[in-house]
């Protein structure tokens, strides 16, 4: 056991690729107290063009915190076909198993079992059905209870993450499931694009496009594409962020000089400026209360973290360390936030405790930019660059787990990860 | 074979990032169309003389300078760019129909949504050394484009260097 614990302390590396890979994805680290399950492939899996199990598996094992314990040879679907002393003796603390059914309506059905392999109890029972071009959705959700289940945590597999891919002078924005499969561009052209923002309700992106010359801000819908203008004064007009209710945004504009920080409605209309600086405020992000904007300002001299409350106030610093610090932003809870911190040439990825002030490093440091957290506060999704290409990257949040996630070219740059679905 | 691989760079290097811009005059331009423009540039300067229209196309004039240059985190128009500026703005004054555009960029160093702040502060103070040489602000636009359109793109000093600039466009 203590020869297991050293191996897993070491730093591992597992790179594997999907079939159907729109990314590749190396995991680097691995979490304390990784918990070993086996998931026996399901019934009927494997009629389907991909398999859920696969899914659940991929999605446990890239947390982190499970160990994936191989089931060969065994194949119990239903809880009478488990002999738990299989299980135990493999170390296997849980055990998933299921089966896999198309419907007449064409609908696929997943009916799975969580088992309790030590206490030989169910843990959870469900069933999950999508559409047939959703079976990644199905594994998702079903790797979501799992996780659920065994670490107390919510699990985020079913959300999605937008980033922008730039491939040479062709820019996308790119909306894809939180493992960077199914990827979907929502816009592309020959300008550039930057700070995508998820509406609360993961129904609508905010982002900056330079389609008209300039710097503007659009909003898009992800149903129905259609977009509009949210800001297109003259100058900048940037780093859109959505306030917890959905009800406004701050947006930083240059029209009256420097870059400043407004509040708008989604529609464009109710414009307020909010800083009165004359230094560049900017990269505004609300507290999940709605109450106040951390956001970056070079006021001091160099760029630091601010906060400041949305009703009007002073802004208090909230950064301190020897370098410069951007792209703050507020961890689920509040308690916290993450941001970029730059230190004798590496970008770090960092978070900072509200209450003691404490600054930790989460990364080796190198070109890391734009991190924000998963929606269950576990996760960091980040920019960053690796092999010349510019990359996504996850931290998990005590800094143990690492994931880079290669898409097929180009670089991938300005993450941010979406809400619950 | 290493060797080899490591010629390659440097040319590659070389080609990608065009020589200190503060001592050339054309950073920008390759070097085969510098080269050229000198070896015709007795030329262009006795045409000049005689006619002052093509004053701004003139690869020997000043004019012919249309990026300024700034160190780390900086937006303020350095001494030696000056003279470019008060050119330009000396020639805007005399010619209300020409029109700029004024681009802000920045390096790497810094988030992507504070060097789009800090390249249009760059534009904004070229654009207000021009208007105080006497351009008319409808003449005049300035933009950023932050670190999304680097001139070069290695994680170098040389490459930072160029990026950190202020282009000036006219309207064709």
């Amino acid at each position: 056991m203590a020869v297991l614990r050293g191996l897993f302390g070491l730093w591992l590396l597992a790179q594997t690729t999907m079939s159907m890979a729109t990314l590749n994805i190396e995991i680097i680290g691995a979490g304390e107290n990784q918990i070993p399950i086996a998931i026996v492939p399901f019934g009927g899996d494997e009629k389907l063009a991909q398999s859920i199990s696969e899914v659940v598996a991929g999605d446990l094992r890239r947390s982190g915190l499970f160990r994936l314990v191989d089931p060969a040879g065994k194949s119990p679907h239903e809880p009478a076909e488990v002999n738990y002393a299989d299980w135990q003796v493999r170390g296997a603390e849980a055990l998933a198993i299921g089966t896999v059914e198309t419907q007449p309506n064409g609908r696929i059905e997943a009916r799975f079992r969580l088992l309790d392999a030590v206490k030989e109890t169910e843990l959870a029972g469900q069933a999950v059905s999508a559409s047939e071009n959703q079976i990644r959705a199905i594994g998702h959700r079903i790797a979501d209870l799992i996780y659920e289940k065994l670490t107390g945590d919510k699990g985020v597999f079913s959300t999605r993450i937008v980033y922008v891919n730039r491939q040479g002078k062709k820019f996308s924005l790119v909306v894809a499931d939180s493992d960077g499969h199914n990827e979907q561009a929502v816009l592309t052209q020959n300008e550039p694009i930057m700070s995508p923002a998820w509406s609360p309700d993961g129904s609508h992106l905010a982002y900056v496009s330079f389609e008209t010359g300039h710097a503007a801000v659009y909003v898009q819908s992800l149903y129905t594409n259609q977009r509009a203008v949210l800001a297109n004064y003259p100058g900048s007009n940037s780093a859109p962020a959505w306030s917890p209710d959905g009800k406004q945004l701050a947006v930083v504009l240059t029209r009256d000089g420097s870059s400043q920080i407004y509040l708008v409605r989604p529609d464009g209309s109710g414009l307020r400026r909010l800083s009165f600086s004359g230094t560049i405020d900017t990269e505004p992000n609300f507290s999940p209360d709605g109450q106040y904007l951390l956001f970056t300002s070079d006021r001091g001299g160099s760029a630091q973290v601010y906060r400041m409350p949305v009703d009007g106030g002073a802004a208090q610093r909230m950064t301190f360390d020897e370098g410069t610090n951007f792209s703050p932003r507020h961890s689920p809870d509040g308690k916290s936030f993450v941001f970029s911190h730059l230190f004798k040439g590496k970008f770090y990825i960092a978070v900072r405790d509200f209450q003691t002030g404490q600054m930790s490093l989460l990364t080796e440091g190198g070109w890391e930019k734009r991190p924000s957290f998963a929606p269950n506060g576990k996760l960091i999704l980040f920019a960053s660059e690796a092999r010349g290409r510019g990359i996504l990257a996850t931290v998990s949040s005590d800094g143990r787990v690492k994931q880079h996630m290669f898409t097929q070219s180009g670089d991938a740059r300005e993450p941010m990860w979406g809400p619950y679905p | 074979m290493k060797k080899l691989v490591i010629g390659i760079v440097l040319v590659n290097l070389l080609a990608a990032c065009a020589s200190d811009p503060k001592k050339e005059p054309e950073a920008a331009a390759p070097k085969a169309a510098t080269s050229k423009s000198e070896g015709t540039s007795a030329a262009s300067q006795a045409s000049a003389a005689k006619t002052e229209v093509d004053e701004l196309n003139d690869p020997s004039s000043i004019l012919a300078k249309r990026s300024v240059y700034y160190p780390f985190d900086v937006a303020v128009v350095q001494d030696e760019d000056k003279p470019v500026v008060q050119a330009h703005a000396k020639h805007l004054s005399g010619h209300a129909n020409h029109k700029v555009r004024l681009e802000g960029n920045c390096d790497e160093r810094g988030s992507n949504e504070y060097n789009l702040g800090l390249g249009q502060r760059r534009a904004d103070g070229v654009k207000k050394m021009l208007e105080l040489g006497g351009a008319k602000a409808g003449q005049l636009e300035s933009v950023s484009y932050g670190e999304e359109k680097p001139r070069c793109s290695d994680h170098s000093e040389a490459c930072w260097k160029q990026n950190r600039r202020t282009d000036l466009n006219y309207a064709k």
